[in-house]
């Protein structure tokens, strides 16, 4: 479960970028974060990792009040959240393969554990024949999906994705939808931010509006109503 | 952590061969650093042995002019004697000069087959009861007729000792300079190497690599600079003294100088080694503290 309760973030140059937010995310959902550049979205997603630290209120990744871990303890948190972001992220210098075991090796895991794992994560995204390939080698739709096998290469509960499609055409991204649904089905957490209506108003997920750093609309409060 | 601690040595390496500039750059320093050290060291305790030397060998010698015959030296050693200061005087005739020449240089036949006795002085070598009344007897033998020229140790004891004390004033504060520069130059070049891992670290923080595993190679790497520097150092230092041998015992015959004892050498290098350790480690710390927010 994530939690927020309060949260207000401002900048060190004083701009506010959300204000008091309230919201929960259960176990198992996925949740579209949505509105107009600057709302505040990618700010929310940072605050879940410690990123960013809230300015007022807290926020709680299962049983961790994220607002008091220790720095020591972030990577700990980190572990269990994996993220996603428009721009892919991946090494130019590592090949599919490498950039996906990275995420083991950074964590002491043997040498055999990390060849099964990352092999059996880039099947489940459909990436087996490119792992010896390096970025620039293969499609944008391919890298974002060499992306979240990184992301997930660490088996963590919740999956962040910050605009994920946002650099991507729409066959593509509906690859990119297609897995990050399956992970949900498979019991993963996801929080995706995205400006995609297309996507939003397709797929059955819940979706939270926010403008100018405040929640202006969420879609389950609204069906519970 | 075994296998952590691999994988850390291996990312340093990597990232050495792709940055060979930041090396080059900063192995040089440190290099230059150690080996200005190491030949001070050696300097130093050269010219220790060179002083021991002159301490040791007679207080003055008076050289005799070549028509100077036995009856006169004798006849000088009866007053140096009459002083009551003197403790010894040793007569050196031109045959023995010649021995002792040839002894300096037996490896050397063609400066052998060039000298003859005629060409060296007789000597008297003149040794006071204290130093205090060395200055009596050099005042007689300088007076004295058959006598050409006075050499007095002690102002080659009190030169030598004053030159030491420049070289070793002007050395310490050349190589305070030197290990402060090296030290800023590694923090740089390692500041450097982070800024283009920034993609990468800031990749390993999302996926959750802890702090020290992200400081680490980079630390290695300093470290890494610090032996490299070092053992280059001594290494050339070695080669020089070995290309130098001939022309360091021609010029300082007779002084027990050469060879360098292999221990010696040693200790030079693991004591080099380790100050490149620790130097490279405190910059890297610096370098990862200031550069790398994690
Ligand atoms: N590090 C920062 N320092 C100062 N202001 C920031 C910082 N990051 C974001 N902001 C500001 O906070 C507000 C919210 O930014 P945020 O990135 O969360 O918006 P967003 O909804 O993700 O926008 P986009 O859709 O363009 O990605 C914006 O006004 C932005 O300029
Ligand atoms: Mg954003």
């Amino acid at each position: 479960m994530i939690n927020f309760q309060q949260v207000t973030k401002r900048y060190a140059n004083g701009t506010t970028a959300v204000v008091d937010i309230d919201l929960e995310v259960p176990d198992r959902q996925f949740l579209f974060i949505v509105g107009p550049s600057g709302a505040g979205k990618s700010t929310l997603l940072k605050l879940i990792i410690r990123e960013e630290v809230p300015s007022e209120g807290k926020v709680f990744v299962d049983k961790w009040d994220v607002t008091k871990l220790p720095g020591r303890k972030v990577p700990h948190l980190r572990r269990q959240i994996g993220t996603v972001f428009q721009d892919f992220k991946l090494l130019p210098k590592k090949t599919v393969f490498e950039n996906v075991a990275f995420a083991l090796e950074i964590i002491g895991r043997t040498s055999k554990e990390i060849k099964e794992v990352t092999e059996e994560v880039l099947e489940l995204v459909g990436l087996k024949d490119q792992r010896n390939l390096f970025p620039n080698q293969i499609s944008g739709g391919e890298a974002q999906r060499v992306a979240i096998a990184r992301a997930i290469v660490q088996k963590p509960p919740f999956v962040l994705a910050d605009e994920p499609t946002g650099n991507l055409d729409a066959k593509s991204a509906w690859e990119i939808m297609a897995i990050l649904q399956k992970l949900n089905e498979l019991g993963t957490t996801v929080i995706m931010a995205t400006h995609n209506i297309d996507i939003v108003q397709t797929l059955p997920h819940r979706m939270v509006e926010i403008e100018h750093g405040r929640i202006i609309k969420d879609s389950e409060l609204k069906t519970k109503n | 952590m075994f296998i952590t601690l691999l994988r850390l040595i291996k990312t340093t390496f990597q990232r050495i061969v792709r940055s060979p500039y930041h090396v080059i750059a900063a192995t040089f320093v440190l290099f230059l650093s150690f080996f200005v050290t190491a030949a001070f060291v050696l300097i130093m305790l050269g010219s220790n042995v060179i002083l021991k030397h002159f301490e040791s060998k007679p207080q003055v010698t008076a050289f005799f002019k070549d028509d100077t015959n036995l009856a006169q030296v004798e006849e000088l050693k009866k007053v140096l004697s009459n002083t009551g200061y003197l403790a010894n005087a040793k007569y050196v005739s031109k045959e023995e000069a010649l021995k002792i020449y040839k002894e300096q240089n037996k490896d050397e036949p063609i400066l052998l087959e060039m000298v003859t006795a005629d060409m060296l002085p007789a000597s008297l070598e003149v040794f006071a009861t204290d130093i205090k009344y060395l200055p009596n007897l050099a005042e007689i033998l300088t007076k004295e007729n058959s006598v050409e020229e006075v050499i007095y140790q002690k102002d080659i004891v009190s030169n030598l000792t004053n030159w030491t004390n420049t070289i070793r004033n002007l050395g310490v504060i050349v190589i305070a300079f030197l290990f402060v520069t090296s030290l800023l130059i590694t923090l740089v070049v390692i500041g450097l190497n982070i800024s283009v891992y920034k993609d990468e670290i800031e990749i390993m923080r999302l996926v959750g690599a802890s702090s020290s595993y992200i400081r680490i190679p980079f630390i290695f790497e300093g470290m890494l600079y610090g032996v490299l520097g070092a053992g280059l150092a001594v290494s050339t230092i070695w080669l020089l003294l070995g290309y130098l041998e001939p022309v360091i015992k021609e010029l300082f015959s007779g002084i027990p100088l050469l060879p360098v004892s292999n221990d010696l050498m040693l200790l030079i290098l693991g004591g080099e080694a380790l100050t490149g350790v620790l130097l490279g480690f405190i910059s890297a710390v610096i370098a990862t503290w200031k550069y790398l927010k994690v």
